[in-house]
């Protein structure tokens, strides 16, 4: 007996924090206790609460190649500033960046210039001189490609956090993850298709002229005016779809989105939504001068290409205000406000994997899996009462003891249960009993080798213990690998089975040599064992 | 009293019936590894191949023939569609392996499509892309964690079944150092697992660590024949078919553990007897408790396969065969490996020491 009375102090505290941890999640969500209870629930995975979980991967060529293509233009004008004339700056397939210089004699001059604003940035490849003219081949140095992914990874994971902050999802986690890639995960979120449009859109607005003057059909076989484009306006069907309609605009962008400060969805004079845009200080004094300067001229809104309107400038427009109308349903109005508003993407982004659940069917799993513990529960249960006795009725006890256990563990830690983690607590329930039955075997040969009640528990219990403990590290050995390398379903399977394996030893070590100690104290003298 | 289903003095001759367990297990190792071949390798799910699953539930019974006929159009890629669970479940798994399909996009035709061909309602529940890049990355983790558990489970049973952390020690020391070689070599991950094994296997036989060879032999031929009949059923092999089969590595070498330590407990402690009628007796002397623990988890893994739903059809289902082999094994291989190796030399310390001297 001795210190037994310690012992059941000890059950009785693991019990008691354990239950206070479960009951959140097992009462209703109302009720007197709960008030005292800690608020932390066992937090369902995706595939348990409905949701879609994205890889998304940053194309960093394109960004390394966007980038680039700026620094040729900006060189391109800083050259000129100090009379060097720099011809076509262009972005090859090598990934390089080529571009002529006009005049064999400014040659130092331009390096020097290169040194000054590109130094730790541009690198010069290669220079080849061929009749008064040199060709550069510049690439950008590893260091600058190494900051540059950096700062385009930020401000991905910044801009989309803050479309999903807008869009209004509950709980949302995005996670920047290894090779340029992010992990965004929306629980609760059913239409998939808006999701990914609202993450992937780039969202990168400009404003154009359009060349009017220009033949749109020439155009469409590829022969442009110089300094102009070929670009499609999209003009909405009632069918959602759109028809494309070339246009052809001058090149020359005038203002682009990185100057709005505030993108609303409004409604014209026929209730049709369209996107009412404001503009920074610079942005509305740049407005200003353009439709000044245009009136008569159509402005083309773009938007990752494609136009959505081109409306003609009737006055010069001050305050810094536009709209983007293009016949939008509701919904694409309320989007394009939120992907106008949190900023243009630096890079695209391409789904590198999508998982998405139906709430339906993350309910129905919930359903399914609580019925499921509930039948092979009953079984197991009433099967080690049959088979066992009053034995059967501790290892029963403990069973219940070690799912609310695992429940707690769960929600006290904040761990994540998924569909494999329910059918870890199933597993669990057929496998839990084996330490008891180890135990139980044991102790009934050695009450056939004729010891007493008293020894032969002891001697069970005492011999048991180390199988048990062995037995069970190779699950454990095997959960944690599972939990290493496992994605987020199959983590929760890992997690429920450790936690479960600890638990049961615990329970069929511990507390059940609780129980036989105060049973074999209450019987009578000389009875036997009824094991 | 409680029930008994394993009277105690039951002494079933399991050891004679080795040759009967040589021919089954060699028999299901042919079949199931015969099935694979003949497939052309294992049939991985999108976890490692790639590609887009749907996951369908239609409001009434339907034939699936119908279904295949109703996505039957010009503008959708090949579909493959497989019922998933139980029949009276309705729900099916369209899966499409064409390359650069956008997820969305098949959504949306998907549903188009069986609107169009299908008599009965439906709803899309689930949706599962998986890219080239990370299938190839889920390939790796996967193989990863095989190459892991294969590590960390022949450390531990070197040195659990002999108690000589010592060897053990040594034996980790060799694994890691040929592992650590052929990784400088960037030996396919594959190869890794096998040099492993084989690794393990053979510093086993050498520092004689019977008990130990006998458990890794019996895992392997556990996670063989389950593999070998998983394939044979036609089941894809994705994550989810890894955990189980991480889970039955643990489980297989619970009951090892137990049947081996008893073995080893009989032999020291018994008067002589044949190691053929040990092992026998020590079979029979566990054997309430293999069927009493298999039994409970077996009726616990029925009732997720008939009651889970389709979603962790597959996964319960692995859970099972590797279990029913389990069993077999525990009671007719593992001990079987043992005759046959016979037990590890059980050496007195002090007599190590006089011979060293």
């Amino acid at each position: 007996m001795s210190g037994l009375h310690w012992r059941i102090v000890g059950a009785a505290l693991v019990i008691v924090l354990a239950l206070v941890y479960a009951l959140p999640s097992l009462l209703p969500d109302k009720g007197p206790l709960l008030a005292v209870l800690p608020d932390k629930k066992v937090n369902l995975g995706l595939d348990l609460k409905g949701g879609i979980n994205l890889v998304l991967g940053v194309d960093m060529q394109t960004a390394v190649h966007n980038t680039l293509d700026r620094m040729g233009d900006e060189l391109r004008s800083e050259a000129r500033q100090e009379e060097i004339i720099v011809l076509s700056p262009q972005v090859r397939a090598d990934g390089n960046l080529h571009f002529v210089l006009l005049n064999e004699g400014k040659e130092q001059a331009l390096d020097d210039l290169i040194d000054r604003y590109y130094s730790g940035q541009l690198q010069i490849q290669a220079k080849d001189t061929e009749d008064n003219r040199v060709l550069y081949t510049v690439a950008m140095t590893s260091e600058y490609r190494d900051k540059l992914q950096q700062m385009t990874i930020d401000q991905v994971l910044k801009v989309i956090r803050n479309r999903i902050n807008q869009f209004g999802v509950t709980e949302p986690d995005i996670r920047r993850m290894q090779n340029n890639r992010l992990q965004v995960q929306l629980p609760g979120m059913e239409d998939a298709k808006r999701a990914v449009d609202l993450i992937q859109q780039t969202a990168h607005l400009e404003f154009q002229l359009v060349d009017d003057e220009a033949d749109v059909d020439k155009a469409t076989q590829g022969i442009l005016p110089p300094g102009s484009e070929l670009a499609y306006l999209q003009k909405r069907k009632p069918d959602g779809s759109y028809a494309k309609q070339p246009i052809v605009l001058k090149k020359n962008v005038l203002l682009s989105g990185e100057h709005i400060t505030d993108a609303q969805v409004a409604f014209d004079q026929f209730n049709q939504p369209y996107v009412a845009l404001s503009f920074d200080r610079q942005g509305s004094r740049i407005f200003e001068r353009v439709t000044g300067e245009n009136v008569h001229k159509r402005l083309a809104i773009v938007l990752d290409g494609k136009v959505y309107s081109a409306p003609t400038i009737q006055e010069k427009i001050s305050g810094g205000r536009a709209s983007i109308t293009g016949q939008f349903s509701m919904e694409e109005a309320h989007d394009l406000a939120i992907v106008l508003r949190a900023g243009s993407l630096p890079a695209p982004v391409n789904i590198l994997s999508e998982r998405s659940v139906g709430a339906s069917l993350g309910q129905q799993s919930i359903e399914q899996g609580i019925r499921s513990i509930i039948v092979g529960g009953i079984l197991v249960l009433l099967f080690m009462l049959v088979y066992y006795g009053i034995g059967g009725l501790i290892t029963d006890i403990l069973l219940a003891l070690n799912i609310i256990i695992i429940l707690a563990v769960l929600a006290g830690f904040g761990a994540t249960l998924t569909l494999p983690g329910i059918a870890g607590i199933i597993l669990l329930i057929g496998m839990a009993v084996d330490a008891s039955v180890l135990i139980y075997e044991r102790i009934r040969e050695e009450l056939r080798k004729g010891l007493s009640p008293r020894k032969a528990v002891d001697e069970g219990f005492a011999r048991s213990t180390l199988t048990i403990v062995d037995a069970n590290v190779t699950t454990i050995i095997a959960a944690v690998i599972l939990y290493q390398f496992g994605t987020g379903p199959i983590r929760g399977f890992a997690v429920t089975l450790s936690v479960g394996v600890l638990a049961s030893m615990f329970t069929a070590i511990f507390v059940s040599k609780i129980f036989f100690d105060i049973w074999l104290s209450r019987r009578r003298p000389g009875s036997s064992l009824n094991l | 009293m409680g029930l008994r289903i394993i009277k105690p003095d039951t002494n079933i001759d399991f050891m004679g019936q080795r040759g009967w367990a040589v021919v089954a297990s060699v028999l299901l190792l042919v079949l199931g590894l015969g099935a694979i071949l003949f497939q052309g390798g294992l049939n991985y799910g999108i976890d490692f191949a790639g590609g887009i699953t749907i996951q369908v539930k239609f409001d009434q019974d339907i034939h699936i023939t119908d279904i295949k006929k109703a996505l039957q159009t010009d503008n959708l890629p090949e579909i493959r569609v497989q019922r998933l669970g139980l029949e009276q479940g309705n729900e099916y798994l369209l899966r499409i392996s064409a390359e650069n399909a956008q997820p969305e996009e098949m959504r949306t035709m998907v549903a188009q499509s069986l609107e169009g061909g299908m008599q009965t309602g439906f709803t899309i529940q689930r949706l599962e892309m998986v890219g080239p890049k990370v299938g190839a990355d889920l390939k790796n983790k996967a193989l990863q964690a095989l190459f892991y558990a294969v590590l960390f489970i022949s450390i531990y049973i070197s040195g659990r079944f002999e108690q000589k952390w010592m060897t053990a020690g040594i034996m980790a020391a060799g694994l890691l150092t040929g592992l650590y070689v052929l990784g400088l070599l960037a030996v396919p991950l594959v190869y890794l697992i096998l040099a492993a094994l084989t690794i393990t296997l053979g510093l086993s036989w050498y520092l004689q660590l019977n008990y130990a060879l006998g458990a890794v032999v019996a895992l392997i031929h556990d996670v063989l024949i389950t593999v070998g009949i998983l394939a044979l059923w036609g089941k894809e092999f994705d994550l989810t078919t890894v955990a189980a089969l991480l889970t039955i590595i643990g489980y297989s070498l619970n009951d090892t553990i137990i049947i081996y330590d008893r073995i080893r407990e009989n032999l020291r402690s018994k008067e002589a007897q044949s190691l053929l009628q040990t092992v026998n007796q020590s079979v029979n002397q566990t054997l309430s408790r293999t069927l009493l623990t298999s039994g409970t988890t077996i009726l616990v893994v029925l009732c997720l396969i008939i009651l889970g739903g389709g979603v962790i059809h597959d996964f319960a289902l692995a859970l099972l065969i590797g279990i029913l082999v389990g069993t077999y094994s525990s009671i007719f291989v593992a001990g079987s490996l043992l005759l046959g190796i016979g037990p590890t030399p059980d050496k007195e310390p002090e007599q190590e020491a006089v011979q060293t001297a």
